[in-house]
């Protein structure tokens, strides 16, 4: 071969190799994202109904109930409230009042059922995608009112 | 008066630094043998002075200064001593502090070992190291000064967040700040040769050591960073594909692309442009590590503060940097020349496909880190890219980096042949195919993804022992920088075995325990005892109280840990863990489930995890073949300025 030939070898196999990473990465993208949904947006019925979403909001005070190792709580945005079950143990930061986000999917009930609970590190710390959901609420209330 | 002096002191390091960073270059470009000379004594004064203001800073810090604002938020009187020095790298305004000091370090350092080199070179090198150590300086003083007072002061101090209450915390920043920052030196060298338009061999077997004394402290620095979040975060998870994690591992993996592309240079004097690309690329994914980290854009332990000035000036100090490097090679790189031909099979060629499938790799871990940011920013709503985004896209890329990392050092420069490797390497295939198709079998169930494993660890192994034993027909005892490559490839391998056996056969279970419940996993019986208070330094702990015991032969007792400090509301999970060479035994406690019932039960996870700790095992492994490596004595010897074509004929090492 020719060093000319060669070269164009070489960046073709680098471009093809490219080409099969970036269909892998993007396909890969494509069905990994998890969306997030507020508890207003949940309740007026924006979620999916199959695919794995996050949720955030607070831990509504008096609403954790334990049974064996499921424990049930409710995730509000100071509007709406969506029930939430999780079975396994929670992280250390989880509390009542407190601020959460949850992955997982709405059942047919609609109680969400989580298959993850976030931990944050931080007592004082509010997860913003929690404070989001808040801060949404808080406006669609404002809006109402005027 | 001691803050005072630290604040004074950073200040004086900035107006160094702008000398340091100025004169020297120029003195560079117009041949002025005094600006040169003041490379040297500039960086050791710099040096000096951050040491002073480090110092003062964890004078503070011991002495329980409250009246200052960084020591208040994150140290307490009852905080032990050890933890008091640790919090100095605590929160945001004193890893920036480390941050600079290490800077300083490496280019005490350069200005200390580099007798051997051109003194223009050593001016450029050190000129280059200052202009970004001028960029950080600034960033403290205007935004993060460590030493802010309060007029208010407080009885005592917020405390250090228990997660970081830790001897791995001691030890985990400095090491991870010590590879990022290397990596500006790797990065100042590269831009040296650029502004001196020579890009040899030379520069190349210059920049080696370095390089590599960057990516063995990255190396450790991640692994010490799972280490402990398996130890200490009470998941039992040893990676989670956070972005702050992501953060750390790209420039990694651009590292790991630089040694060897690095190496090509050296010896065939190829890919020059390449190298320095990768150079500005590992500093700049550095830097963006560093802004991501700091700026508060991501939310994780590491995430100090959420002031949106340093965000911005951390962006605008990347894109200044990355802007004006890109430039200068843009400028530059047309001059350089290609360097040696080499035919489409040859070992140039393998270690360029390293290097593509380093880099894509680093980029699709870059785009899962950065998309959902991009998405927020753009107000498109807010997702999450999760652990199986990258595992879907990691996988398939490591198993050709895999298979060429065996294939890879047997490979002639220049020419190779096909048939010959082909042969010398059909019995260690064959040998890895049959552990890849046996072992799994032997070790439980097969499964592709673990025969797979199996299969490309032994491959590498194998190859090894190949490699070693040509090499030792060939001529006599190889050198250090070959015994390093092994090292580190065997580490890859021992890696690679751990992270396959513990996904392939690793047991979780979270389960309700009353005392004297007993819980299987992996063959061995956990029996809970109890759960007893128990007082610490500054916190109080309900302690487990477990007996671990196979087949019926009682082997030792476990006591995780819930412990909730004085200081804070905080709860925290300290996990009880059996290691051993083939498994890890790991016990955490949940909460009190029992309370209403009173039967004391709690909530318990149980892990078993084959092989987990082969995980660290193969980081350090690949540490120390870095370490080797660097330690060859070429590194050293007086340059040879007439390029290094001598060593480029002398062939087939590492």
């Amino acid at each position: 071969m020719k060093p000319r030939h060669k070269r164009i070898a070489i960046i073709v196999g680098c471009l093809a190799s490219l080409g099969i990473a970036a269909f892998f990465v993007l396909n890969a993208l494509n069905s990994n994202i998890a969306l997030f949904y507020t508890p207003s947006q949940v309740a007026a019925g924006e979620a999916p109904k199959e695919r794995v979403f996050r949720i955030g909001g607070l831990v509504k005070s008096g609403t954790v109930k334990r049974n064996e190792m499921t424990i049930r709580f409710v995730v509000t945005d100071t509007a709406k409230e969506i029930p939430v079950a999780f079975t396994g143990i929670l992280p250390d930061l989880f509390k009542e009042g407190k601020g959460v986000v949850a992955q997982g999917k709405l059942g047919a009930d609609g109680q969400f059922v989580a298959s993850e609970v976030l931990a944050k590190h931080d007592e004082n710390y509010m997860p913003p995608e929690a404070k989001h959901a808040v801060d949404q609420a808080g406006k669609t209330a404002n809006t109402l009112k005027q | 008066m001691i803050p005072e002096l630290g604040h004074f002191a950073i200040i004086l390091a900035l107006l160094v630094a702008v000398v340091q960073g100025v004169l020297p270059l120029l003195g560079a470009h117009r041949n002025d043998s005094a600006w040169i000379g003041l490379a040297r004594p500039a960086a050791q004064a710099q040096w000096l002075l951050l040491l002073i203001a480090f110092g003062c800073l964890t004078y503070a810090f011991i002495a329980n200064d409250f009246s200052v604002q960084y020591v208040a938020e994150h140290s307490n009187s009852q905080l032990p001593t050890v933890y008091r020095i640790a919090a100095v790298w605590g929160g945001h305004e004193g890893s920036l502090l480390l941050w600079v000091l290490l800077l300083a370090s490496w280019t005490l350092a350069v200005s200390l070992l580099s007798r051997a080199l051109p003194e223009v070179m050593v001016a450029r090198v050190i000129g280059v190291l200052g202009l970004v150590s001028c960029g950080m300086l600034l960033f403290i003083l205007l935004t993060s000064s460590p030493f802010e007072r309060l007029l208010d002061i407080p009885q005592d101090g917020r405390d250090l967040n228990p997660l970081l209450q830790d001897p791995g915390l001691v030890i985990h920043p400095p090491m991870l700040y010590m590879g990022y920052v290397g990596f500006s030196v790797a990065f100042a060298f590269a831009i040296a040769a650029l502004l001196s338009g020579s890009l040899d061999a030379t520069w190349a077997r210059w920049s080696r050591p370095w390089t590599l004394a960057a990516w063995i402290f990255l190396t450790l620095g991640i692994g010490l960073g799972s280490w402990w979040a398996y130890y200490e975060l009470g998941w039992g998870g040893w990676w989670f594909w956070d972005p702050v994690e992501n953060a750390s591992f790209m420039p990694w993996l651009f590292g790991t692309a630089l040694i060897h592309s690095l190496a090509v240079t050296e010896k065939r004097g190829a890919f020059k442009n390449w190298t320095v690309l990768l150079a500005i690329g590992a500093f700049s994914l550095s830097l963006l590590g560093t802004f991501l980290v700091r700026s508060g854009v991501l939310t994780s332990v590491h995430a100090f503060a959420t002031d949106p000035r340093r965000g911005i000036f951390i962006l605008t100090f990347l894109v200044l940097v990355i802007g004006s490097s890109l430039l200068l090679f843009a400028w530059r790189a047309p001059k350089v020349g290609l360097g040696g031909r080499f035919a489409l099979m040859s070992r140039e060629t393998l270690l360029l496909m390293n290097n593509v499938l380093l880099v894509v790799a680093c980029g699709s871990v870059l785009l899962g880190t950065l998309y959902p940011l991009i998405i927020d920013a753009l107000g498109l709503g807010k997702i999450s890219v999760g652990p199986p985004y990258f595992q879907a896209v990691f996988v398939p890329l490591m198993i050709p980096l895999l298979f060429l990392i065996a294939v890879g050092p047997t490979a002639r420069w220049k020419q190779a042949s096909v048939g010959d490797m082909t042969v010398r390497l059909r019995i260690a295939f064959a040998i890895a195919l049959a552990a890849g198709i046996g072992l799994p079998f032997i070790l439980g169930s097969w499964t592709p993804l673990v025969g797979l494993g199996v299969l490309l660890a032994i491959w590498i192994c194998v190859s090894a022992i190949v490699q070693i034993r040509e090499r030792f027909q060939k001529s006599g005892n190889p050198p250090p920088a070959f015994w390093g490559m092994q090292l580190a490839h065997l580490g890859i391998a021992v890696f690679v075995i751990g992270v396959t056996l513990v996904k392939g056969y690793e047991t979780e279970k979270d389960v309700r325990m009353a005392p004297d419940d007993t819980v299987e996993v992996g063959g061995y019986t956990i029996r809970l005892l109890g759960v007893k208070d128990a007082m610490g330094p500054n916190y109080r702990a309900s302690v487990g109280d477990l007996e671990l015991s196979k087949d019926g032969k009682l082997l030792r007792t476990l006591h995780p840990e819930k412990r909730a400090y004085f200081s804070s509301a905080m709860p925290m999970t300290e996990a009880a863990i059996d290691t051993g060479f083939t498994r890890d035994v790991y016990v955490s406690l949940g909460e009190p489930v029992g309370v209403e019932d009173g039967s004391g039960a709690w909530s318990v996870r149980v892990h078993h995890k084959p092989f987990v700790d082969w995980i660290w095992g193969g980081c350090l492994l690949m540490a120390l073949g870095g370490l080797v490596a660097a330690s060859d004595r070429r590194y050293r010897l007086q340059s040879r300025f007439s390029a290094g074509i001598p060593s480029a004929l002398k062939g087939a090492t590492s």
